[in-house]
């Protein structure tokens, strides 16, 4: 018997990464102090070589391979160029952070790409397994991730936390997804959807399953009720692993939620639309009322980021391409702004002290205007208000949703993003129009200065041409969806 | 008649220009440098913005100057600019504000003058772009862009109570204004377009059009702003900055007026008729009892920030009476308020930075150590009370006229204000700057500089001019007012 060899091109950013990570983690043995910076030359290097395959590896058309296990089109391409710019971004901001922490080493580095790998498998997969796959190898180095700072008992305490949920999450994920195999007799994203439209499926079975995979989701998404590790994780972290947490994966989330429910389940739309209702009505609601009573910033972030999936779900629960992309544009944005945001906490944290209080931002403005500025632009785009990107993701997920019929959810989510507004605003507030307690310098860091003022500024490029971000989205989700 | 220049984009960009360069002057060690750039823009943006009148065509009563290119194609949003007779005239008064701005905040901010003159120059041309857009998402991100400078100008260089008075206002408005999208997205759904001008054309149910009048009315009446949705102008009048009341006075509160006759009334008609018994009721309460309420004040700019809503009753007053006079009342008195309340907060911004204090008991006999200054806080006075040959006065009796038209019971009701006006206003001017000399500090008063004679100046003769001879900013508007009534006539239904 001749066993064919599958068509490896598609998977070969993959395969690069894969080899890439392993070959640093052996090389990483023999480096020792000053010698870690390759280790991260190396990484970065990694990024841009998976980028160079990506780009040229790319076709318009939708290749499958592994027997269906693993597709490659344009979206997979472009989420993934996303990922590689989000974590190599991530890396140059926590450089010095890490460093001052001891963290800057071989570990963090791997898991990094491990936790790449997972994120790259959930964007490119077309198979249950291979979903469950990628998810869980992400979660597994994100939970190790978080418990990096060892002699941290916060840290430990939110490792903890995330690693029981996150296990209990994934069992009730599968629990789900074998529901579907048992009613559809298939694990392929493709046959799944074929088997239901064609009406053979029992009902009961799928929509029993379904609600398990909603919940699953939701818990990797950190919607309401199935938020409760967010915060901690956030707060307990240092700060590089949170804003790795809060960034890169939630495209590989948003391509989970793509492919499982707009490929695999299509015909249950009228099933997983009610329940993506109520989440994202419970995390608009919670996340921005909650975030107002927070005192540290990494927390108020958290609540601010579940507030953000609630808006990112009123994309996908409008059932229509445009709401699709509507919601690919959201996440892109938001991952472009909890970057920055997340930078600038690193930026103003140094050795021993950590600029994790909403009061470490006090006169900000008065310290060094050009950061106040940045952070302004972003705390204007998280709240939504023109002239910065954040309005047009809000106004394209809002528009999606009322093409959809869902006006009452439509004014309920402006109303929540007034109450949003607030937090943000009480940051611009302090930065602003308070006297600063914090006289020390901030620490000059060129690469990420820099990179942050691009950052700063993409925010605002982007909000006054937006035209080419939804383009690019609009095509992706075009040509990968049929 | 275009002469080839965007000129509506110069209007826009060369202010935002001018702040971002002032802003990059950085540091107050080049408060100098600073200052004359600033003032170098705002000349530059009224001169771009000059042309706008001598080459409008008054018997025209479409959009001119239109500007049109794809700016957002996937929700076909387009940067789409056109001013008619009842935007252009805005524009001007925008550009014109600045310039005062620019010179009164001269000497008086002395932290930060860089980012506190890029504010005002920045905001200038986005409340330019406001009056200028004709595309519903860029009049949005024009509309909610102008609020980050004004927020941070009440919140940085304001009074003591500024952090308050910067937060309510912006939430006060951003909760209005984002219903107001919720209307432009349902419009698009409806009409597949963000054109403003096709929104006009879009037949829409009564129950639509009430829904949707509502949503523009919260982003509307927040601003302008009309009883009972008032209460945050007080306290951002009072907490900001002199520069920050004069913008506020002058332009935000037309924008909200304006908001009315470019949206409420063209794309909801029906519901305009419907419910203007409704808007004039608050508009009535607005002249009346917020006139009452302005008699009380003990604070100079609390009182002139409570004149303005009772000023701005009479706009919305004029606008949903529905014919000629009304209208162009409602039109000149946006104008010639812009004028007055800006010279008025400047008057008391002249004694505040003297004295710094805006309570009326501290003051008195302040006309014999500044007989010039007292001369032009008369007239604005005056003005504000609405004494012939001055703008405040068209205006009133225009709008007067128009509701006589109406119903005897709305002028009546509307004239009170001629009395209550002047009780208010010239009672406070008594009592601050006639009579003996209160108290030493009044005794070592200096009358103003030439600077700040050339800012009175300059509103004086605005007012003046106005007051004798308001043809050139009546014709202006005349075919644009006249066909915004017949659009408004026929039913959408």
């Amino acid at each position: 018997m001749i066993i064919a060899m599958p068509n490896l091109t598609p998977a070969l950013p993959e395969i690069f990464v894969l080899i890439m990570a392993s070959s640093i983690l052996v090389l990483d043995l023999f480096l020792s102090g000053k010698d870690r910076f390759i280790s991260y030359a190396l990484t970065q290097l990694t990024l841009l070589g998976a980028a160079w395959i990506t780009v040229t590896t790319s076709t318009p058309d939708v290749v499958s391979t592994f027997g269906g296990l693993f597709v490659d089109d344009v979206l997979a391409d472009v989420l993934k160029l996303m990922t590689y710019i989000a974590v190599s971004v991530m890396l140059i901001y926590s450089r010095n952070y890490t460093h001052l922490r001891g963290l800057f080493n071989g570990d963090f580095f791997v898991l990094v790409l491990f936790a790449l790998l997972g994120m790259m498998v959930m964007i490119s997969a077309s198979h249950f397994l291979s979903l469950y796959l990628g998810l869980e190898l992400l979660s597994l180095s994100l939970y190790s991730l978080v418990a990096l700072q060892r002699d941290s008992a916060q840290a430990t305490e939110a490792a903890m936390k995330y690693f029981v949920l996150g296990a209990l999450a994934s069992g009730l994920l599968l629990y789900g997804m074998s529901m579907i195999y048992g009613a559809t007799g298939s694990l392929e994203l493709a046959k799944v959807a074929e088997v239901i439209q064609q009406g053979a499926a029992s009902r009961t079975l799928l929509v029993f399953g379904l609600v398990f995979v909603i919940a699953g989701l939701a818990f990797k998404l950190g919607a309401v009720p199935f938020h409760m590790w967010v915060p901690d994780v956030y707060h307990g972290a240092p700060t590089a692993v949170t804003l790795f947490v809060g960034s890169a994966p939630k495209i590989a989330a948003f391509a989970f939620v793509l492919r499982l429910l707009v490929q695999g389940l299509p015909s249950l739309v009228h099933d997983w639309q009610g329940m993506l209702m109520i989440l994202a009505v419970l995390s608009m609601a919670i996340g921005n009322l909650t975030a107002i009573a927070q005192t540290n910033i990494k927390r108020m972030l958290a609540y601010s980021t579940i507030s953000h999936m609630g808006f990112l779900l009123l994309g996908f629960l409008s059932g229509s391409l445009n709401g699709y992309s509507s919601s690919m544009f959201y996440v892109l944005t938001y991952v472009l702004m909890t970057l920055g945001t997340f930078g600038m906490v690193m930026l103003l944290s140094r050795k021993g002290f950590e600029a994790e209080n909403l009061d470490d931002f006090k006169g900000l403005n008065q310290r060094n205007p050009w950061y106040a500025f940045l952070m302004l632009l972003l705390m204007f785009s998280m709240a939504g208000v023109p002239p910065t990107v954040g309005f047009y993701a809000k106004l394209s997920v809002l528009q999606a949703a009322l093409q959809a019929g869902f006006v009452w959810l439509v004014v309920f989510a402006v109303l929540m993003s007034v109450i949003g507004a607030f937090y943000y605003l009480r940051i611009i507030k302090l930065m602003y129009f308070d006297a600063p307690l914090d006289q020390e310098a901030i620490a000059p860091q060129p690469d990420m200065t820099t990179l942050l003022s691009l950052n700063g500024l993409t925010v605002l490029a982007l909000g006054i041409l937006p035209q080419p971000l939804m383009a690019l989205c609009a095509y992706s989700i075009q040509h990968s969806l049929l | 008649m275009n002469a080839g220049l965007p000129l509506l984009s110069l209007v826009i960009w060369v202010p935002i220009a001018a702040g971002v360069a002032v802003l990059a002057t950085g540091s107050d060690r080049n408060a100098g440098l600073a200052r004359v750039l600033a003032l170098i823009g705002a000349v530059a943006g009224l001169v771009v913005s000059l042309p706008l009148y001598t080459q409008f065509d008054a018997a025209q009563a479409g959009m001119q100057f239109v500007e049109i290119s794809p700016w957002i194609e996937t929700f076909k949003i387009t940067y789409h600019l056109g001013v008619d007779g009842i935007s252009m005239l805005f524009i001007l008064l925008t550009s014109f504000t600045t310039v005062l701005v620019v010179l009164a905040g001269w000497k008086v901010i002395e932290k930060r003058v860089a980012q506190y003159m890029a504010a005002f120059l920045i905001m200038s041309g986005l409340m330019n772009g406001v009056f200028a857009a004709l595309d519903g998402i860029l009049f949005y991100v024009f509309w909610e862009a102008m609020l980050i400078p004004m927020f941070l100008a009440i919140g940085v260089w304001g009074g003591p109570n500024r952090v308050y008075a910067a937060v309510k206002f912006f939430l006060y408005t951003l909760l209005g204004s984002l219903l107001m999208l919720v209307a432009f997205i349902y419009l698009y759904s409806k009409s597949g377009t963000f054109e403003i001008l096709d929104f006009h054309r879009l037949p829409l149910s009564m129950t639509e059009q009430v829904l949707i009048f509502f949503a523009f009315f919260m982003a509307f009446a927040v601003k302008v702003p009309m009883w009972p949705v008032h209460t945050w102008l007080p306290d951002a009048h009072v907490e900001a900055p002199t520069g920050g009341s004069v913008v506020l006075a002058a332009i935000m509160l037309k924008v909200g007026a304006y908001g009315f006759l470019r949206f409420s009334l063209p794309i909801a008609p029906d519901a305009s008729h419907a419910l203007s018994g409704f808007i004039i009721t608050l508009s009535l309460i607005a002249v009346v009892y917020i006139g009452l309420v302005a008699l009380v004040q003990a604070d100079m700019k609390k009182l002139i920030a409570y004149s303005s809503i009772s000023h701005m009753g009479f706009v919305t007053l004029g606008i949903f009476i529905f014919n000629t006079y009304g209208l162009e009342g409602a039109l000149v008195q946006m104008v010639s308020h812009g004028f007055i309340s800006a010279a008025m907060f400047l008057c008391v911004g002249v004694l505040y930075d003297r004295m710094h204090s805006r309570q009326i008991a501290d003051y008195g006999g302040v006309a014999n150590r500044m007989p010039i200054f007292a001369a032009f806080f008369m007239l604005f006075a005056m003005a504000n009370s609405g004494l012939p040959a001055t703008s405040g006065f068209v205006g009133e009796f225009m709008v007067i006229m128009g509701s006589i038209k109406a119903n005897f019971w709305y002028a009546f009701l509307a004239a009170t204000t001629l009395i209550f006006g002047a009780a208010y206003t010239l009672w406070m001017v008594k009592r601050v700057v006639f009579g003996a000399v209160a108290n030493e500090h009044v005794e070592q008063l200096k009358d103003i500089s030439p600077r700040e004679f050339l800012v009175l100046g300059l509103l004086a003769v605005a007012v003046l001019g106005m007051g004798l001879y308001p043809l050139p900013f009546t014709e202006v508007m005349h075919q644009s007012v006249s066909n915004l009534l017949s659009h408004v006539a026929q039913s959408k239904i």
